[in-house]
């Protein structure tokens, strides 16, 4: 333990409220930092396209931000149908974007916000809200009684719905977790000389490769679910 | 709690865990297999690659979720032992 192995979540500083103490962790100020990021980086995007020019061919900044949109866009309009897709881009853009970035910043040192439940339970508790109230929007009171649809399996469709949050949550939690579990014990237990280039190999698989495709797999499952609701 | 009693609880807890972790040989293989497929659709149809890969992807994260329940519960075990408090 006294080598730099840093498995959990750590307090900086605590204070009191409502006779409860509540702990800054390494979680808040991880999700701080990513959240700072991503608030400049559209800041600097909105400030980018706002000065350009329709009539002449778009600059290298102003194409990479319409290469990002035109894929969230036709990723969500392929899984979502093209009636449906414009109400829910943004929330599932917003999703990706948040997901890669606080997946992929254990690369920079800084523990993953998504090694934390709070935060993928959150998630997950928002994508199940979405199911529902889009279940009652768009098939009215059919959307209750489905669930009574064989009388003998009642218990378990409700089981089946409570168990898809928690089960979205833990997917994400788990490999996140595993992943900085696993570059912890790599550079807390091998010696010195082969810390100089065998962890730079592991971050390419558990932060890059592993982050990216626990992003895109929640606001894939999470748009998959949602559009269950629209056929009729 | 006794001191003998606090230790063997400890150490039943990590062995349990070790034990916990055989489920991760369910997703291994359900994994493989959903990989394999996929390789027979591409070779048949090289042209569904995209689509191909997406749908592999997403069934192997759902496939994985068993083993990531075990994992979870092999790290409460050893980290966040509820038998020791």
């Amino acid at each position: 333990m006294e080598q730099g192995l840093d498995l959990g979540i750590n307090g900086y500083a605590s204070f009191e409220l409502f006779g409860k103490t509540f702990w800054l962790t390494n979680t808040h100020i991880s999700v701080i930092i990513v959240v700072l990021v991503i608030t400049i980086l559209a800041i600097i995007a909105n400030r980018i396209i706002r000065k350009a020019d329709p009539s002449k061919e778009p600059g290298k900044a102003l194409n990479v931000i319409e290469l990002v949109v035109d894929a969230i866009d036709s990723i969500t309009r392929s899984n979502m149908g093209d009636k449906h897709f414009r109400g829910f881009c943004n929330y599932i853009g917003t999703l990706m974007i948040f997901l890669v970035l606080s997946n992929t910043v254990g690369i920079f040192g800084l523990r993953p916000p998504t090694a934390d439940y709070g935060i993928t339970f959150g998630l997950a508790i928002i994508t199940f809200f979405l199911i529902h109230i889009n279940g009652f929007r768009y098939q009215k009171m059919k959307h209750l009684t489905d669930l009574f649809h064989p009388i003998p399996l009642t218990p378990i469709n409700i089981i089946g719905e409570v168990a898809t949050p928690i089960s979205m949550s833990l997917r994400l939690f788990g490999n996140i977790l595993s992943g900085t579990i696993i570059m912890a014990l790599i550079y807390g237990l091998l010696p010195k000389f082969l810390l100089l280039f065998w962890p730079g190999v592991l971050h390419i698989y558990f932060d890059l490769f592993s982050g990216a495709i626990q992003a895109f797999v929640f606001s894939m499952l999470t748009m998959v679910f949602i559009a269950k609701n629209f056929e009729d | 709690m006794g001191e003998f009693n606090k230790f063997f609880v400890e150490g039943l807890a990590c062995l349990g865990a070790g034990i916990g972790m055989i489920a991760g040989m369910g997703p291994g293989i359900g994994q493989g297999y959903a990989a394999g497929q996929g390789c027979a659709a591409v070779g048949r149809n090289p042209g569904a690659k995209g689509s191909v890969m997406t749908t592999m992807l997403l069934g192997q994260a759902v496939a994985e979720t068993t083993g990531l329940y075990s994992l979870v519960v092999a790290i409460i075990l050893i980290f966040a032992n509820p038998y020791t408090k």
